[in-house]
């Protein structure tokens, strides 16, 4: 067998594609870095709203990426997080609490208290069992908003306004929340790479991979696992705290099944496993939405079969197209 | 809390199990014997509701419109796995999630279109019409025992295909191993497709069963086909045996837990920290069972042996 | 090598072009026009109620010659999807791509609470064609916010007063499990002072109610009150029917209404329901109202349907009354104040708050002679019935 040569040949065209994901994912930065200034030309708050919801959702499956891609978790329930990180912001801003830093803080340590709980107890399952049980914890999750009556239930929270920065209303004008959200997402982008390249993340890896080996050689994979679902998590509420002040306002439905849903699709939809494709995923998820709903009123119809196609015809989403048009114009 | 309401509550209970098992028997089939993720099994549910209310407004008899509903269904759903499925067979997971992701966008909006926005009706057959008394006050439609009758008859059904028919067995040792099967000379791509198109009747079955006890409308299949993958993962998943057990469990669960939840948390707490936990509990109460026997039996009360 | 990049590059860029596409994909605006956004649920199973809504804006802006106001009218319609985040960068295209003068919607609290802020932040004017939320009827009223649908309580209120007056003396509550319920059952009981046996809430989107029926069966109550909307409606009145329980008085808000009857037909009829308009209105605006909508969309209109298009007689009312400066607000906000228009309901009239003061009736589901279905108005409940929380609210 020439195992050898096809390992060497794969590793080379994994890093082909590595140069070629920076690259985009450099070029894709730098679009959105300039996107306010000729967003000048047109209705300008709304589409710096609607690139900021897209990076926001960007964020929100990037960090599905790490646990999907990486760990091989399939999470049912991420849009679990998205919901605690906006309800930290909604619940205590209508408590007269406005800061953005206590807000994540109080945001971030929920989702990781969590991640963990659930965490430690879905990790026991393995594959389907696994996005089941993740969904049933972030189903609790989503009744319990509903039961909250306290803070409008059903109908949800309007903040009364967005977060300030050390007592600044940097968030309140659009452009504020705009170059914040780009820049929580290029952390988490550059937080990711550096995971993954870690030794956590080849562990994490190796535990996806040959789960026995690892054990063998004595590492632990669960412990991993865990580390990596409670960051994912934590990476989610950023997302939701960012989209509660996005959209002014909380509700039961950023977490509901659907969402979640959505979240896996727009994943897979960008390539699983390459952490520039799901951010990719995301925004042009959320872009052919908006293009699509603005055509016809039937959009799903398109874009339904549109994600079949994806599948069907682009393994490995975008990020997989596109190497293979690179790859192809090689050969 | 009487005697009788107790036990007409537990009828009620095993009767809702046995609604969530017919809708949850075609998913555990195509998943436990193709390994095959199907979302979109919950608008084949749907699509059996709306073609059943269509042949039944069109020829005005049920049966009738059961027995041209039941064939389309059949046909659709060999359709959509020549369009759509069966390139995705040994596919990654996730894969089949997505693409069954936009069947599922594509249906929902596509009966919108053919049929409407507004849920249509069905009436109840004639002959079943009827109803028997449960207690004072309360009727038990007959249609709903026909339901439970043919609930249990596709239970019956189902274990005796795959327990003693040749079908079955190649079924079965499919689900283990299915480049074995090929390599014995049985065409495994025929074998899913017969598969397939007997789960997609089983979806569409269902959802001709149930039209004229629920409103047939756009997206009806999609809570549903959580609840039934609850019912499928608690049961373990491809075996009949096990989607029969826990989709019991889940409506007697469910259906108890609704109705006498309160008060037995009135038992302990005042009456409005009560009513109010009942109410945060009560809808939560199906997922907090699933977590909790997935967290016992990591692989559901009766995993499939492989 | 370097293709790959160029790969995964196309690919952002494309992704690039397609968000400002989807942004710039309006077309460029003639100022003089008046341009009103709609946004309603349009998609999901909820649609049928948005789509009533739709089509009688549609029809009113049509019976106006495309005119409203006088005006060169462009309408702009967007669903919400009944997402409320998906909801708030909608509004704000219409408000900002669009550079909408009215925003008509939503149909569902919960996008309106989403939506109300952007809206009543900017300079156009929010009506609400169906939500009617408490919030925004006392201490957060505002200005440039109308509703001409009603205060959700005063619905519930209809059946709480019918259920008193008829001398029920021990009545079952049932309602879903989240906030609207349990607004609605305060409602109901804001007006009948008898014995509630039970307060049921059971979970969204029930399917089977055997559960509840053989509860109701066990308490024997006077009579049912519930607040089901949509298809657990539907699932709710078949089943009551097939359980035989329809000797007990079934009233109800949002359950039985020309929404949901053409799935529950037979089921339904005798039922009570609460609302401020009917299709047998006896009003000849209002008749003509009906022929028209059935002749265009083959359905029964709802009140969700004439609450839409009161909404475009109101906007007609006061751009006229302005002599069609749409750019002055402020004088459109008080020529809307006085509600000068035919309503298709006869008498209304907007309170301090800017909801509405109006009659309310019970009504009952009936059979017409065609063979379709609808509510039939058969007493006046309340007259010129006002909200409880107009007083908190500092406008005058």
């Amino acid at each position: 067998m020439s195992a050898a040569g096809t390992d060497i040949a794969v590793t080379a065209k994994a890093r082909q594609a590595v140069g070629g994901r920076e690259r985009a994912i450099i070029a894709t930065f730098v679009l959105l870095a300039l996107a306010p200034i000729a967003a000048q030309a047109g209705p300008q708050g709304y589409i710096i709203d609607l690139i900021t919801r897209m990076m926001i959702f960007a964020i929100a499956a990037l960090s599905l990426d790490l646990i999907l891609g990486y760990g091989a978790m399939v999470s049912f329930g991420h849009a679990a997080f998205i919901g605690l990180g906006a309800y930290a912001v909604g619940i205590l801003a209508s408590h007269g609490v406005t800061d953005f830093v206590v807000q994540l803080a109080a945001a971030l340590a929920a989702a990781a208290v969590f991640a963990f709980v659930t965490g430690a107890l879905s990790l026991r399952t393995k594959g389907v069992y696994f996005i089941m049980i993740t969904l049933a914890f972030s189903q609790m999750l989503f009744f319990f908003g509903v039961s909250l009556s306290a803070y409008g239930g059903d109908d949800g929270l309007s903040l009364p306004e967005r977060s300030r920065l050390f007592g600044l209303p940097l968030f309140s004008s659009d452009k504020g929340l705009f170059y914040a959200t780009l820049a929580c997402l290029i952390g988490c982008y550059l937080l990711c790479r550096a995971i993954v390249a870690s030794r956590f993340g080849r562990v994490l890896r190796g535990a996806r991979e040959n789960p026995v080996r690892m054990t063998a050689i004595g590492f632990s994979p669960y412990r991993f696992q865990l580390v990596a679902y409670v960051i994912s998590g934590m990476m989610a509420a950023l997302a939701g705290a960012l989209l509660a002040n996005q959209t002014g306002f909380v509700s039961p439905a950023y977490m509901s099944w659907q969402r979640s849903g959505e979240l896996l699709a727009m994943t897979i939809f960008g390539g699983v496993g390459t952490l520039v494709g799901p951010i990719i995923g995301a925004m042009a998820f959320l872009a052919l939405e908006e293009w699509l709903a603005g055509l016809t009123e039937h959009w799903k119809m398109i874009f339904g079969p549109l994600l079949v196609c994806v599948v069907l015809f682009a393994r490995g989403g975008i990020m997989g197209l596109a190497a293979r048009i690179g790859g192809k114009r090689d050969g | 809390m009487s005697l009788t309401l107790f036990l007409v509550q537990t009828l009620n209970g095993l009767q809702f199990g046995i609604l969530l098992f017919l809708i949850a028997a075609g998913l555990t089939l195509v998943f436990g014997v193709m390994d095959f993720i199907n979302l979109a099994h919950g608008v084949q549910y749907m699509v059996g509701a709306y073609l059943a209310a269509w042949f039944t407004a069109l020829t005005g008899d049920f049966f009738l419109g059961l027995l041209l509903a039941l064939p389309t269904a059949l046909l659709f759903g060999l359709l959509l796995e020549w369009l759509v499925f069966r390139h995705l067979y040994g596919r990654d997971h996730l894969d089949q999630v997505l693409a069954t992701f936009g069947v599922i966008l594509f249906l929902n909006e596509a009966v919108k279109v053919a049929w409407g926005s507004s849920p249509l009706s069905v009436p109840i057959p004639d002959a079943f019409s009827g109803s028997v008394r449960m207690m004072d006050g309360l009727l038990y439609p007959v249609w709903r025992l026909v339901v439970i009758g043919s609930g249990f008859a596709i239970a019956i059904g189902l274990a005796l295909l795959v327990s003693r028919t040749r079908l079955g067995m190649l079924v079965r040792a499919g689900a283990v191993n299915a480049p074995m099967v090929s390599a014995l000379g049985v065409d495994i791509g025929r074998l899913f497709m017969i598969v397939f198109g007997f789960g997609a009747m089983l979806a569409g079955f269902a959802g001709a069963m149930v039209a004229p006890i629920l409103s047939v409308e756009p997206g009806m299949g999609d809570n549903i086909l959580i609840l039934a993958f609850v019912v499928i993962v608690i049961g373990g998943i491809g075996s009949i045996r096990g989607a029969f057990a826990a989709a019991l469990l889940v409506g007697l669960v469910d259906t108890l837990g609704r109705s006498f939840g309160p008060q037995m948390l009135r038992l302990m707490l005042d009456p409005s920290a009560a009513s109010q936990t009942g109410r945060a509990l009560a809808p939560m109460l199906i997922y907090i069972l699933m977590a909790a026997v997935l967290i016992v039996r990591p692989a559901g009360l009766f995993p499939a042996q492989r | 090598m370097k293709n790959a990049k160029s790969g995964a590059g196309i690919a952002g860029g494309a992704i690039a072009a397609l968000a400002f596409a989807a942004a710039l994909a309006a077309p460029a605006a003639a100022q003089e026009k008046l341009k009103i956004g709609v946004i309603l649920t349009l998609s999901g199973p909820a649609a049928n109620l948005g789509e009533q809504a739709r089509d009688a804006i549609n029809l009113a802006v049509k019976n106006l010659g495309g005119k409203v106001g006088g005006v060169d009218t462009e309408v702009v319609t967007v669903d919400d999807e009944l997402k409320p985040d998906v909801s708030v960068t909608k509004v704000k295209a219409l408000l900002e791509r669009d550079k909408v003068d009215f925003v008509i919607g939503p149909i569902f609290s919960n996008v309106l609470q989403a939506i109300h802020k952007p809206v009543t932040d900017s300079s156009a004017i929010l009506i609400s064609p169906n939500a009617g939320p408490s919030s925004y009827a006392g201490k957060m009223c505002s200005p440039n916010f109308f509703v001409t649908s009603y205060q959700n309580d005063q619905v519930h209120a209809i059946l709480g007063k019918y259920a008193q007056d008829k001398g029920y003396k021990r009545v079952y509550l049932m309602t879903p499990n989240y906030q609207a319920g349990k607004d609605s059952m305060a409602g109901f009981k804001s007006q009948y002072k008898g014995e509630v046996v039970e307060e049921s809430y059971v979970p969204l989107n029930t399917m089977d109610f055997s559960a509840e029926l053989a509860k109701i069966a066990a308490a024997k109550p006077d009579a049912v009150f519930t607040f089901m909307p949509g298809g657990p409606g539907v699932n709710l009145v078949k089943q009551y029917r097939q359980a035989g329980l329809q000797n007990i008085p079934f009233l109800s808000a949002f359950t039985v209404d020309e929404s949901t009857l053409p799935a529950q037909q037979d089921a339904a009829v005798g039922m009570y329901g609460g609302a401020n308009w009917a299709p047998n209105f006896d009003n000849a605006l209002s008749k003509k109202f009906v022929a028209d909508f059935e002749a265009a969309t083959g359905k029964v209109p709802g009140t969700y349907a004439i609450q839409a298009y009161d909404a475009i007689s109101l906007i007609d009312s006061a751009v006229k009354a302005t002599g069609g400066k749409v750019s002055d607000k402020k004088a459109i906000e008080a020529a809307m104040k006085k509600a000068d228009f035919k309503s298709l309901r006869g008498s209304f009239a907007f309170n301090n708050n800017n909801y509405p003061i109006q009659d309310l009736y019970l009504v009952q589901v009936a059979k017409r002679p065609d063979g379709k279905f609808q509510t039939e108005i058969r007493e006046k409940i309340f007259t010129a019935d006002k909200d409880p929380y107009a007083k908190d609210c500092a406008m005058k």
